[in-house]
């Protein structure tokens, strides 16, 4: 297993941080990825947490669903390679 | 009760009322967590220490409770190189306050009600949050069939074992296995290598009882017993997984 696999969490790891930003519950939204279609509940997507930032892939083809970045009091979001995020309202 | 609820998410203080060592390297504590809204089986919570300088780091655990418990409960393994695990495994007392956030996530979680065959595949600290799954059915009036298979590295690795062998013996439709990947021990029944193919045929439920099936551990772990359910045919949807990173303690 190459060494960015070992680094590869899910998006069960990003609840809190999702929950912060979304208020709501996270890991059950479903993406749909803007590449290949595919779409996923959160708590299975690709996650990797070792960037400067947390970078969100997509478990089918591997392309950016989201890049997140948070600090000095401000959240950065890049959501290009999601197509639709569905959540349920609290 | 645990329904998620429009309700932020915010740091709060919990009291340390009791310390369990669970293996030379794992403890769990319990903590008494004021206005704690309850949780569901398989959630987690981030915990917060800041140092002196202001400096915070901050990691996710698994809750090892059940909801039915008083204390919130969590296991957490100390990692001798991480920032935050040496502190809770080692440094902190009963009567210490820790700062966590939680319950966090939903889709790791089983409820008690769902009534497919439960699989679950822990490896070392990742029978966490399976722990509180088994925790949860034990205690429900209704006990659908549930098989955990637990890869530990040897014998004194295995945490939770007497409760396992316990919750075993009650003969209420769970079977516990164990396999050690680095050690075998004079009169040990259990398997003695990685999860494989052919463990999974011997102990798993069969794809056509439809199960539900957790899996968690470190990355490596997940991604082959998740890859090997598949090959069993069962269907991705069924397979749940959380992953350990390889650092993060």
């Amino acid at each position: 297993m190459k060494m960015t696999e070992e680094m590869k969490l899910d998006g069960n790891a990003i609840g809190g941080l999702l929950r912060e930003i979304f208020t709501v519950e996270m890991t059950m939204a479903e993406t749909t990825c803007a590449n290949c279609g595919q779409a996923n509940p959160i708590g299975r997507v690709d996650v990797y947490v070792h960037a400067p930032g947390t970078v969100v892939r997509c478990p089918g083809c591997e392309s950016v669903l989201m890049k997140i970045v948070h600090g000095g009091g401000r959240y950065w979001l890049d959501l290009t390679g999601t197509r639709t995020l569905e959540f349920a309202e609290a | 009760m645990s329904s998620p609820g429009p309700r932020l998410l915010k740091w709060e203080l919990g009291d340390l009322v009791e310390l369990v060592q669970e293996t030379p390297k794992v403890a769990s504590l319990y903590l008494n967590v004021p206005a704690w809204p309850g949780h569901l089986a398989g959630q987690h919570v981030d915990v917060r220490l800041t140092a002196d300088d202001g400096y915070q780091a901050e990691r996710s655990y698994s809750i090892a409770s059940p909801p039915e418990d008083r204390w919130l409960a969590l296991t957490v393994e100390r990692l001798d190189d991480g920032e935050v695990s040496p502190y809770l495994v080692g440094e902190l007392k009963v009567g210490d306050k820790l700062e966590l956030r939680g319950p966090i996530g939903g889709y790791f979680v089983w409820r008690a009600g769902d009534d497919r065959p439960l699989l679950l595949l822990g490896g070392g600290s990742g029978v966490v949050p399976l722990m509180a799954m088994l925790r949860h059915r034990a205690s429900a009036s209704h006990k659908t069939p549930a098989c955990l298979l637990y890869s530990s590295r040897g014998y004194a690795d295995i945490i939770y074992r007497e409760e396992l062998d316990r919750l075993a013996a009650a003969n209420d439709g769970l079977t516990v296995h164990h396999t050690l990947t680095r050690e075998k021990p004079t009169g040990w029944t259990g398997y003695t290598r990685r999860i494989d193919a052919a463990m999974l045929e011997e102990v798993a439920w069969p794809h056509d009882q439809m199960p539900a099936a957790y899996v968690c551990g470190p990355t490596p772990f997940v991604e082959a017993a998740a890859t090997l359910l598949v090959g069993m045919g069962y269907q991705p949807i069924w397979v749940k997984t959380e992953r350990f990173g390889p650092t993060g303690g």
